[in-house]
């Protein structure tokens, strides 16, 4: 329970960022410290320029995933960035943007949403993560 | 009757969950809360929720699809 879990988001479509975010909801209810480390097009995702735009979805998504996405939406799904604000008042999450795809994508970090916490490198973020298990969405 | 309540009845994976570490934050040691759920997972994800925070479920109920749960804090 001491190790934190540790996400490398990638993807920055709205269902693999919806599923960052529900993996750390649910892990910040169950008390566990998250460490989130923002790479390339999930990093892009967080720009307070666009966090609230539509990303599309992954590519196996099709047309009928399309219509099962935007159904439950329209049932009130809490969006990914509502669901990660809630996983932070919780307490425990640390979303941190990675240095070089802020290079890559040209951001500065006053351009990144609040929910990011700050820039780091990859040495740093393995320092958070200690022995505690790291995925990649 | 409980301290809190919580009507998560029609939120979907893991807002119920969320919903209800966000009231029991809020509430002393040995207070209870109640909640109320539709989402078919929210029984074992309670259950999973109570025995890893230590917050002992001390009633559990189903009715017409909705799930009723009352968790004492630790």
């Amino acid at each position: 329970m001491d190790e934190p879990i540790n996400f490398v988001a990638f993807s920055g479509t709205d269902d693999k960022l919806q599923a960052l975010a529900v993996m750390t909801a649910g892990a910040a209810a169950l008390e566990k410290r998250v460490n989130i480390f923002l790479q390339y097009w999930a990093l892009d995702a967080f720009a307070k320029a666009r966090i609230d735009l539509d990303h599309g979805l992954a590519p196996e998504a099709g047309p009928e995933g399309r219509a099962r996405v935007d159904a439950i939406t329209r049932a009130g799904q809490a969006s990914w960035a509502d669901t990660l604000r809630m996983a932070k008042e919780l307490g425990g999450v640390d979303i941190q943007a990675c240095s070089l795809s802020m290079d890559v994508l040209g951001l500065e970090e006053s351009d990144l949403d609040p929910l990011v916490d700050g820039v780091e490198g990859v040495t740093a973020f393995y320092l958070s993560a200690g022995e505690g298990r790291i995925v990649f969405i | 009757m409980a301290d809190q309540q919580v009507d998560a009845r029609g939120l979907n994976c893991p807002m119920p969950i969320v919903r209800t570490a966000q009231a029991v934050k809020a509430l002393a040691s040995g207070q209870t809360v109640e909640v109320l759920a539709t989402d078919p997972g929210s029984v074992k994800d309670f259950a999973a929720w109570s025995k890893t925070t230590g917050n002992e479920m001390i009633e559990q109920t189903s009715d017409g699809g909705v799930f009723r749960f009352v968790l004492k804090k630790k």
